[in-house]
């Protein structure tokens, strides 16, 4: 236990850490070492109780948190805009933060990279980063806010989200833009399509007036103030703007999928 | 009409008086259930981030990891939330608040301090607060009210962003919805040890005489 002690980094969450690790472990040991661990499943097998139970509460706190959802989406107002910054406030360094370490962060070839735009599109077509690169930007410095608690003020410069699915002739009435990742064990996440078409979410090319560096998402992240952390996603690979709702990395292991700000 | 009001009258001066009525005794028991469920999940989401150079012990937080902690800040925050409305509400409209917690004296506060720090503080009449019960369920109320506001403006920066500058920007509401759960969690201790030492008081909060 004190060499365990030893290992662990001060400030990072112990719990997070296994559950990283646990990530890493093929599926089987996954699923054993979750059943194992986890405290109702360990009392339920103490107390030889019926597993009914602790399911119930989870299948409240489930049901609970798609009520948020709709809570929220009432609450979101297309109109109220991120609070901005000046450059002075930028949170240097700007904190790097995933589930891997920064050496395990996907390494794009930025000439090879297409982005697939697929779904509800008029316009199916692939782009690559120079075509992309010839987009109107636009730069903000505004607030990122992560799921765990602590936040960071940035500045990303990028072409507006709504105006490129004006451009590939997007039905924006459509549920969800659904987007999918380089990230190790393939990071995706929905957004939805209020959210989408708010003004300050953005194709983000650049951090701090530099081409985004790998940390930050080379080439591309989304860039969503008006939402927690993890619904930013980096290393975009595709885009998918549909109806159905496809889940998401954090989303399916219980974090709410609205999650605004 | 009056004559129920009398026959009501005197029913209630035969039978033992009630101290705390039945509305109070439900929203007191739902809140503290809530308030519990609060404190242990919010500790769980500290813990993912903490403020100071601590954390909560993993055996005392809820939900396992911080989306389980979460999931239950959540999902109790409307509990915590309507119940509370309710009290405020009824606490307004009864006249609760205004007869039982008014008027709150400096002189009144100092005498009765003295008075519980000596032992010599009555006990003998539950159905009227002393001035530093008055003191500290008013203010109290106040923290309920500001923890509630200052979590509002932590899950809604953008969308509440007024509320939210009020507690001075995100990182302000923070710090203010931490210091709100440490006045909870510290009026909690003393409310209890002083409940248990005057067990009458929490007989009249569970069968109301």
């Amino acid at each position: 236990m004190g060499r365990m002690r030893k290992l662990l980094i001060p400030g990072v969450d112990k719990t997070l850490l296994v559950r990283d690790a646990v990530k890493s472990m093929p599926d089987l040991t996954r699923r054993r070492f979750i059943s194992g661990g986890a405290s109702l499943g360990a009392l339920t097998l103490l107390t030889g109780c019926d597993v009914t139970d602790s399911f119930s509460a989870e299948e409240m706190l489930k049901q609970v948190s798609k009520f948020n959802d709709g809570v929220q989406a009432l609450m979101f107002n297309p109109n109220a805009m991120a609070p901005t910054f000046p450059e002075s406030a930028i949170t240097k360094p700007f904190p790097f933060n995933a589930y891997y370490d920064l050496d395990e962060a996907p390494e794009v070839d930025g000439k090879t990279w297409k982005l697939e735009v697929r779904g509800l599109v008029e316009n199916k077509k692939t782009w690559t980063l120079d075509e992309l690169y010839q987009l109107p930007q636009v730069k903000q410095v505004t607030r990122h806010i992560c799921v765990e608690g602590w936040s960071a003020i940035g500045s990303w410069t990028g072409t507006p989200l709504r105006d490129f699915l004006k451009l590939v002739g997007a039905d924006t009435r459509a549920k969800y833009v659904w987007f999918q990742c380089a990230d190790k064990d393939g990071y995706n996440s929905p957004l939805d399509m209020p959210s989408a078409l708010h003004a300050q979410t953005q194709m983000t090319f650049k951090f701090g007036d530099e081409i985004l560096p790998r940390a930050y998402g080379f080439p591309m992240k989304i860039r969503v103030p008006t939402k927690l952390g993890f619904k930013n996603p980096k290393y975009v690979l595709s885009m998918e703007v549909t109806n159905d709702y496809k889940g998401g990395f954090w989303e399916d292991q219980g974090y709410n999928s609205f999650s605004g700000s | 009409m009056s004559a129920v009001t009398v026959s009501d009258e005197h029913a209630t001066s035969t039978k033992a008086k009630v101290i705390q009525p039945a509305w109070v005794r439900a929203l007191h028991w739902t809140n503290a259930f809530a308030m519990v469920l609060m404190i242990m999940s919010g500790w769980q989401i500290y813990n993912a981030s903490p403020l100071f150079g601590f954390t909560f012990p993993r055996s005392i937080t809820l939900g396992g990891w911080l989306a389980g902690g979460l999931l239950w800040h959540f999902a109790a925050m409307w509990l915590l939330m309507v119940n509370g409305l309710i009290y405020l509400v009824m606490g307004f409209v009864t006249g609760r608040f205004r007869k039982k917690l008014l008027p709150i004296t400096p002189a009144g506060v100092i005498s009765d301090t003295k008075a519980a720090l000596t032992g010599k503080l009555s006990h003998d009449d539950l159905t009227k607060y002393n001035y530093v019960q008055k003191l500290l369920y008013a203010g109290i109320i106040v923290v309920g009210i500001l923890i509630v506001l200052s979590g509002l403006a932590i899950w809604k920066p953008v969308q509440l962003q007024y509320l939210t500058a009020l507690f001075g920007g995100y990182e302000g509401a923070r710090y203010v919805h931490f210091f709100c759960m440490a006045a909870i969690v510290a009026f909690m201790v003393v409310h209890v040890a002083l409940a248990l030492l005057v067990p009458k008081s929490l007989r009249a909060m569970i069968i109301g005489r």
